[in-house]
């Protein structure tokens, strides 16, 4: 099937309902042989002994609300630049299951800090950045139903997804600029990972595992809204029919 | 086995699946609540442009 197919929401579905089972059986096992690595074959962190094991958690779940938001933004250029078919759908569908998983990296790391640093949150550059991350989530799914028209929603959540995209690089790159009670870039950084690879391999298992679960999410979510908007349509065409003719 | 902060750790999975599969419930029953609604409108005779047209399976728009 030619990539411009995917435009047409029928085709769409029809290669979500032939991806979605298998998407699920990958995603599930992945994520589960991942967080079996981190809980029970990874070592104890030398210096945080087991509560390191929230990492496998947090650490995926922080890059997949930026993945998300970085998704919308490409969906946002899609909407107002190409004017895609899916791309408002897509956007729309991505913001409440990036702000469940933006919920998770924030929980999860007060969770990590309290035992770690001795509080469960500090105004510091990435705390309060990512903080900032879930609000714009927040605000974009109320802007989304404060508007009915769902083409005129998506042009202004667009405009807005753009505007706030500039908060990305400013979490990845908060604990370079600012002092933070955050630790640096560990992982992805020049010169390397300075994580074990007994801690790193579990670690990329459970990321893996845990955006093919966030895809999987978002496939689902992109075909209730493709059926939300053709309810729409259909109630509009009944509206306007005379009584008696539908 | 998980140590002094055994807490910390489980309350993070915890927490963690439950608001994994709150938004997979979420979105599953959601899919249904959409789909029962389309079915209600076609089983009323309001159908899409393309499914009235040929009986099938359409092309349209979202």
């Amino acid at each position: 099937m030619p990539l411009v197919d995917l435009a047409n929401p029928t085709r769409f579905i029809a290669l979500a309902d032939r991806v979605l089972p298998i998407l699920w059986v990958v995603a599930v096992l992945v994520l589960g042989v991942g967080l079996y690595l981190g809980l029970f074959v990874a070592p104890p962190d030398y210096q945080q002994g087991e509560t390191v094991r929230i990492m496998f958690i947090h650490v995926p779940a922080a890059w997949l609300s930026m993945f998300g938001y970085g998704l919308m933004a490409a969906s946002a250029l899609g909407t107002l630049v190409w004017r895609h078919p899916l791309a408002d759908v897509a956007a729309r569908a991505i913001a409440p299951i990036g702000a469940a998983f933006t919920l998770i990296a924030l929980v999860t790391g007060s969770l990590w800090g309290k035992p770690m640093w001795g509080t469960w949150w500090e105004w510091d550059a990435r705390l309060t950045s990512v903080l900032v991350l879930f609000l714009m989530y927040l605000g974009l799914i109320a802007l989304w139903n404060a508007i009915d028209d769902p083409n005129k929603a998506g042009r202004v959540a667009a405009v807005l997804i753009l505007v706030g995209s500039v908060n990305i690089p400013i979490i990845k790159f908060s604990v370079d600029w600012w002092n933070t009670l955050h630790q640096g870039a560990s992982v992805f950084r020049m010169g390397g990972s300075t994580i074990d690879a007994s801690m790193l391999y579990p670690l990329l298992i459970s990321a893996v595992g845990a955006t093919l679960v966030f895809l999987a999410l978002v496939l689902m979510a992109m075909k209730n809204e493709i059926l939300r908007r053709r309810i729409r349509a259909l109630r509009l065409v009944a509206a306007s029919q005379p009584v008696g003719a539908a | 086995m998980l140590g002094d902060h055994a807490g910390f750790i489980l309350a993070a999975y915890g927490i963690s699946a439950l608001i994994v599969v709150a938004l997979v419930v979420w979105v599953v029953v959601d899919g249904r609540t959409q789909r029962r609604r389309l079915a209600d409108l076609e089983a009323r005779g309001i159908r899409r442009r393309s499914r009235r047209n040929d009986g099938k399976a359409g092309e349209g728009r979202a």
